[in-house]
């Protein structure tokens, strides 16, 4: 039953067969009343057309079989009502000793804060499977939706607000390579997706983010090992194989971050400016000044976007970003790789 | 009443004066009936381009025909376009501006003059539309959620201004019919005898006129945080978005029944002519109506269940969604019980009605998920929704107004349109209508978030399938449209009643004369009683 079927997708936490029952339930109901309805009509529209009974019974009507189709439904919606408000309740309100995490949306990436985090880990998360985990949302701009279609769980984030969603799931998609440091899934695309579902502008389509469920000692040591920079770079920090390594992790930052949602790097034109040979062209700003792109007109634009805004991009609102100093230097690195 | 007139030379409304300023300055409901259903089709269409333009787009993942800003505002104008200048407008202003008077045996409606002027308040509001669209259109989606809609482009205020002058010609073509049910039936139109169609455009005008101006105050409210920075919405400046939504829906729900209703009160009169009996259980069907209109003020927030409300209020609006099932469900199962024992022939409009009560009731049933909370909250903002309400507003809507654009073509034009094309179109419409929305119920329970330019590969399927769906929907559409233009101008003369239907507005000539008919009418039994009807008045000629 936790497979994917024709209408639902795969049930992968405690609460999706909570709102499976109720959605089968519902569906069934519609179906009987559905073939009922349209069943009586089609016998009478072939029964009683004009070619077979030339003149109609004159009308009528029939007070207490009205009645009863007025409010037996009743008898169905009551227990619809009921049953679909317990398991909200229960949906809204996560378990005590919930693992809390932070999010927060901006258009149009989603930032995530392990427990105990400053700086956000951008674009995937990663969760310990047989735990409740609440997510604690915010907004940096405009509305966003946390959606997550497996775990049947949707909650809007709200600017100036907090919201909350938990979950707990039950199936594990993703280990932890302890060779590379990273949380990879066991199958292609074996991740669930978190889709942003409520509209909140150009990239909406784009605001999606990655999954992953592991094991809780697979957990523990993601947690522990997220920060360290690459292990090449701790043995040699300026040998080929380290430089090659942050290049690969500047790129994995640019899109995780949601860089690539507003920046090209094939020369076209999206919300903001190409980096495409981006490192090194001068750019003009809006008061006529110009600038030669270097590494620190790039540091300045990822820790204070609005201080030097590229002229005919000005309508434009990059968000701040929070980052250690040797992410942004992979960042500079592999910006300077593109041209 | 009058049946004696029905030679050539009778004078008609279409014919006793000619000229630009007899059009331009009519006060005559037919006419300004007519002129806006020109403008609602010329709606209609432009909301349809939009809409095959969205479909094409979502034909495969990735960039098909456009890009994501011009992707977001070609859904845009389709919903606002379809909602706003279409659905809202069409059936009242067209339909109900033409029909109430003649079933009340009426001279014309009780302004005539502000009649006119709704319609040009009409022009005047999509004219911004126009003008908006000209300057850049807006990517908000039709509901202008903040804070997105405080920030973006600024076409987003010509938009809203249009939107808060439409209101006025909606708020006033309500107060209009309102007044004239209630003051202009002819002797013996009592209560009781009311034709279904005028029940359902009384509900509605109800409606129009307590809601809309929520509408304005909420979109004038928009208005001033963008230009003044009042901070009623905008959490930056210590507003709450939230409050926005539930200003909008305030409004926006009770609409939906703005569209519902009329649609509901065609398909009556179509079930009744075309069984040649009474509509059963009059009474009830009749006030299920006004009990739409009254529980549609209180579900709003049923909108707004995963946005941030607290559970009480969510316990709240779930439960009373839930009523809005009972009137509905009076209507269906009392039409059904109609076709018992009736005499049933499927000309084009029987067919329109039949599709009504097919496609509502999937409608209506698929309303029920969304009802149920914890269901609510995983096809919240999915595809789900999305062909929902499609089979509410054209499912029931659209497929009521073309039953009644077929039913009444013959009394408005004065010729009959080609019976085996329409059929044809109403095959496709309905064929095509289902490809393009069951597709969209699977991909949404399956987690197809709505207003997505780019989707995920596995539901390219289903994208493909609805698409093609909507290609058949359109071909439908425009041949039924083409079909009606050509029986306009070229059709065969229509007789004074085609289907011989024991409804008053049969029973002027046709086209109808000026002043509606010949000689002031006495009502001497309810519109449906086939029993108590002479056979001059049934006669087909």
């Amino acid at each position: 039953m936790n497979e994917a079927t024709i209408q639902l997708p795969r049930q992968m936490s405690t609460l999706a067969p909570e709102v499976d029952q109720m959605y089968y339930f519902i569906f069934w109901v519609s179906v009987a009343f559905f073939v009922a309805i349209i069943g009586v009509a089609l016998y009478c529209l072939v029964r009683y057309r004009a070619s077979k009974n030339p003149h109609a019974t004159p009308p009528g009507h029939h007070d207490v079989l009205e009645l009863f189709w007025t409010f037996a439904p009743l008898l169905l919606l009551i227990p619809m009502f009921h049953y679909g408000f317990q398991g909200f309740v229960h949906a809204m309100i996560a378990p005590a000793h919930a693992i809390e995490m932070r999010v927060t949306g901006k258009q149009w990436a989603w930032d995530f804060y392990y427990p105990g985090d400053v700086e956000p880990s951008p674009g995937e998360f990663v969760v310990p499977v047989h735990k409740p985990v609440k997510m604690v949302m915010g907004s940096r701009d405009v509305l966003h939706s946390f959606f997550i279609p497996e775990f049947r769980v949707k909650r809007d984030l709200v600017p100036g607000m907090y919201s909350s969603v938990w979950f707990e799931a039950t199936e594990i998609t993703s280990h932890f390579d302890a060779a590379t440091k990273k949380v990879v899934a066991n199958q292609q695309d074996g991740h669930l997706d978190l889709f942003c579902a409520e509209y909140c502008g150009t990239s909406h389509s784009k605001m999606l983010g990655k999954v992953h469920i592991v094991s809780e000692a697979d957990y523990k040591a993601f947690i522990d090992s997220k920060d360290a920079q690459p292990a090449e770079c701790d043995q040699d920090p300026k040998g080929a194989a380290c430089k090659q390594k942050i290049v690969a992790v500047g790129e994995d930052l640019f899109k995780k971050n949601a860089c690539n949602t507003c920046h090209t790097t094939d020369g076209s034109r999206l919300v903001g400016p190409t980096f495409k040979g981006v490192f090194g062209r001068s750019e003009q700003f809006e008061d006529g000044t110009t600038v030669t792109v270097d590494e620190n007109y790039i540091r300045q634009s990822i820790l204070q976007p609005q201080a030097k805004v590229v002229k005919t991009y000005t309508t434009a609102v990059m968000p701040p970003f929070v980052m250690k100093d040797w992410k942004i230097d992979a960042l500079i690195e592999y910006i300077k790789t593109i041209k | 009443m009058s049946t004696a007139a029905t030679t050539q030379e009778a004078p008609n409304y279409l014919t006793h004066e000619t000229g630009f300023k007899s059009w331009a300055l009519t006060l005559d409901h037919k006419r300004i009936g007519l002129m806006y259903l020109v403008a609602t089709l010329l709606a209609f269409i432009a909301g349809g381009v939009f809409a095959m333009l969205v479909r094409l787009e979502l034909w495969s993942p990735g960039e098909t025909i456009m890009g994501p800003e011009a992707y977001n505002k070609t859904f845009t104008l389709h919903g606002a376009i379809m909602v706003f200048l279409f659905i809202i407008p069409a059936i009242p202003g067209a339909l109900g501006n033409f029909f109430i008077p003649l079933m009340l045996g009426a001279k014309d409606v009780a302004f005539p003059r502000l009649n006119l002027a709704s319609f040009y308040i009409y022009v005047l509001g999509a004219c911004f539309l126009l003008y908006s669209i000209i300057t850049g259109a807006v990517d908000t989606g039709w509901t202008f959620y903040t804070p997105y809609s405080a920030n973006s482009s600024n076409s987003v205020m010509s938009t809203t201004l249009g939107v808060f002058i439409l209101g006025f010609s909606s708020i006033l073509t309500g107060v209009n019919f309102v007044t004239t049910v209630h003051s202009m039936r002819a002797p013996g139109l009592h209560w009781r005898r009311l034709p279904l169609f005028v029940w359902g455009s009384y509900a509605t005008s109800v409606v129009q006129v307590l809601a809309t101006p929520v509408l304005a105050i909420t979109l004038l409210l928009l208005t001033m945080e963008r230009f003044l920075n009042i901070g009623i919405f905008q959490p930056r400046l210590g507003g709450d978005p939230v409050l926005f939504q539930h200003f909008f829906w305030f409004y926006s729900h009770p609409a939906v029944y703005i569209m519902i209703l009329p649609g509901m009160a065609i398909v009556n009169e179509l079930i009744a002519t075309f069984t040649r009996r009474a509509i059963f259980g009059y009474m009830f069907v009749a006030m299920s109506s006004v009990g739409l209109a009254l529980v549609g003020f209180l579900v709003w927030a049923h909108h707004m269940f995963v946005a941030g409300m607290s559970e009480y209020s969510t316990m709240v609006f779930s439960a009373l969604t839930f009523l809005v099932a009972i009137p509905s469900g009076v209507k269906v199962f009392n039409w059904t019980a109609t076709l018992y024992k009736g005499s049933i022939s499927f000309q084009t409009p029987m067919l329109w009605a039949m599709s009504f009560l097919f496609l509502f009731s999937i409608g209506g049933l698929t309303g029920l998920f969304l009802g149920t909370l914890n269901v609510d909250v995983h096809l919240h903002d999915t595809y789900f929704v999305v062909a929902h309400f499609h089979y509410v507003m054209v499912g029931g809507t659209v497929m009521g107004f073309a039953g009644g654009l077929h039913y009444w073509w013959p009394k408005m034009s004065g010729r009959m349109y080609n019976e085996t094309i329409g059929r044809i179109a109403w095959f496709l419409v309905f064929v095509g209508f289902n490809i393009t929305f069951i597709s969209q119920f699977i991909m949404g329970s399956q987690g197809m978030p709505r207003r997505y330019w780019d989707y995920l590969e596995r539901f390219h399927t289903m994208h493909g399938f609805s698409s093609i769906g909507a290609f058949i929907l359109g071909t439908g559409f425009a041949i039924m449209l083409f079909n009606l233009f050509y029986a306009w101008f070229k059709g065969e003369k229509a007789p004074r009643n085609p289907w011989g239907s024991a409804g008053f507005e049969w029973q002027t000539t046709t086209p109808p004369h000026p002043h509606n008919f010949a000689e002031d009418p006495v009502i001497r039994r309810g519109p449906y009683d086939y029993h108590l009807a002479t056979e001059e008045e049934l006669a087909t000629t």
